[in-house]
């Protein structure tokens, strides 16, 4: 069961940490314009076909047999709706 | 004091316009912007900002033997060479879609890059970047091409790397740069993450991700293959989820011992260079990025993976002891030292910093505001295998 989230749920200051992880850790992999690197891109194109809840199980989880870490330690599942929602919209 | 104040005045004045070399020169990332600043280490100073390199969230440099040049290559395939005396863009390319690394030839006529798309090592002339070779990483049924990672030079104008996805090691002659002659090892172990050559430039190793261990190829004697080493680090304990891969060009090489960080735990494993046998596992604070040792040998710096990427800690080379703990800040992303090791240069990403060490008494005695910045190169580079 997921609840709607909405972007007033996280503060201000926790969605500039929120963006600056997504663009600069997860960027150090899938590359800071999301176009992929050692991890594939995350780009709105490349987006399309996938589904949302499927994404953040990926990033909470993690994919065993890649590189790919579980981030559920350091991020709630409100926070990884809103940057797979960031993702899907894509970055500015 | 006036008096003083003019006389630095006047002499900085005077070296804009006076000749000057470029062994004190360097380069650091700023890897969000697409930028770079000219660095020098006698006075510890930024000296010109150049934009307009693309992409270069994950970037790495060679230099061009003269070291005059820098080759920076970036995430988007952009293949920049840029000269450090006029402080601009001298040529660039577009090289591919997606690049990693790269490496300059033992005779400086080359510069090789590492693709992840389309996967493989293009060579270009240093001189004018022209397309030399092309050398798609093919594997499995002929089909795929694997991202290639941990391109280094090598003695006898070689190039080696691996390739991620195959699980190989390539070994390249490029003696004949149109020509190229290719010797393949397979089965080198799972997921191989990047490379090293020793500065001896007699041994490439690379980190396996996807398993324990490590892949050896002596190239003293490239017919004997490659070798596993240290196939059980892990001894069976949990792996850490790793939020930063290991990068292996900094590889600390000290007497008889090997530095290099341990994958998903935290600590940093000593290898010995003549029986490749683990000599200990030092516990340190967080999962290891880069292992440097101080150009004496004598330290071996440390730094970690996110979130626990704001320390720095230093070890011992004789005791095998952390001697120094130091916090430069949020998210320090690299170090290099000067080139007899005085100094250390460190970037401190989250905060847009770049702070200098004293190797000595651990002071910090500059701090430069950079924007986002990674990588720091310095020309002494130019004349060491491998880097």
């Amino acid at each position: 069961m997921t609840m709607p989230v909405c972007a007033q749920d996280i503060s201000v200051a926790r969605q500039d940490e929120l963006m600056n992880l997504l663009k600069q850790d997860c960027g150090s992999c899938h590359g800071l314009t999301m176009q992929g690197g050692l991890g594939p891109a995350l780009t709105v194109q490349a987006l399309s076909d996938k589904p949302k809840d499927a994404m953040v199980a990926t990033i909470l989880n993690g994919r065993p047999g890649t590189p790919m870490p579980p981030w559920a330690n350091q991020l709630t599942e409100a926070e990884t709706r809103w940057l797979v929602d960031n993702l899907y919209q894509g970055l500015k | 004091m006036h008096r003083l104040m003019l006389l630095i005045l006047l002499s900085t004045l005077a070296a804009c316009t006076s000749l000057r070399g470029t062994g004190d020169m360097g380069v650091v990332i700023e890897r969000a912007s697409g930028s770079i600043q000219i660095i020098e280490t006698t006075h510890n100073q930024a000296l010109k900002r150049i934009e307009g390199l693309g992409d270069l969230s994950h970037a790495s440099v060679v230099y061009s033997r003269d070291e005059r040049f820098a080759y920076v290559f970036g995430r988007d395939g952009g293949l920049t060479k840029v000269d450090l005396l006029k402080g601009e863009i001298a040529k660039r390319v577009l090289q591919s879609g997606n690049s990693i690394g790269g490496a300059i030839s033992q005779d400086g006529r080359l510069v090789a890059v590492s693709n992840y798309k389309p996967g493989g090592v293009r060579i270009f002339s240093a001189d004018s970047l022209q397309l030399v070779a092309d050398i798609p990483a093919v594997y499995g049924d002929g089909q795929q091409l694997s991202k290639v990672v941990g391109l280094v030079d090598a003695p006898d104008q070689k190039f080696v790397f691996s390739l991620y996805d195959a699980g190989e090691i390539w070994l390249v002659d490029v003696n004949d740069p149109a020509k190229p002659i290719i010797t393949q090892y397979k089965n080198i172990g799972k997921l191989p993450y990047d490379g090293l050559i020793t500065p001896d430039g007699r041994y490439y190793i690379a980190g396996l991700f996807g398993e324990d261990g490590l892949a050896l190829l002596d190239l003293w004697h490239p017919e004997k293959g490659v070798k596993r080493i240290l196939a059980k680090y892990g001894k069976g304990d949990q792996a850490l989820p790793v939020y930063k891969m290991p990068h292996l060009e900094g590889w600390a090489s000290a007497g008889d011992h090997l530095f290099v960080p341990a994958v998903g735990h935290h600590e940093v494993l000593v290898i010995d260079k003549n029986t490749w046998q683990q000599v200990k596992r030092i516990p340190v604070h967080g999962q290891p990025v880069f292992v440097m040792a101080r150009p004496d040998d004598r330290q071996i710096w440390v730094n970690f993976a996110h979130p626990l990427n704001d320390t720095v800690q230093v070890l011992d080379a004789e005791s095998l002891e952390i001697i120094k703990t130091l916090t430069p800040g949020k998210a320090v992303l690299h170090m290099e030292f000067t080139p007899r090791g005085e100094q250390v240069w460190i970037s401190v990403r989250d905060a847009d910093r770049v702070d200098v060490y004293d190797t000595r008494t651990f002071e910090k005695v500059q701090s430069l505001t950079m924007a986002k910045p990674s990588g720091i190169f310095l020309t002494v580079r130019a004349a060491k295998i491998g880097l």
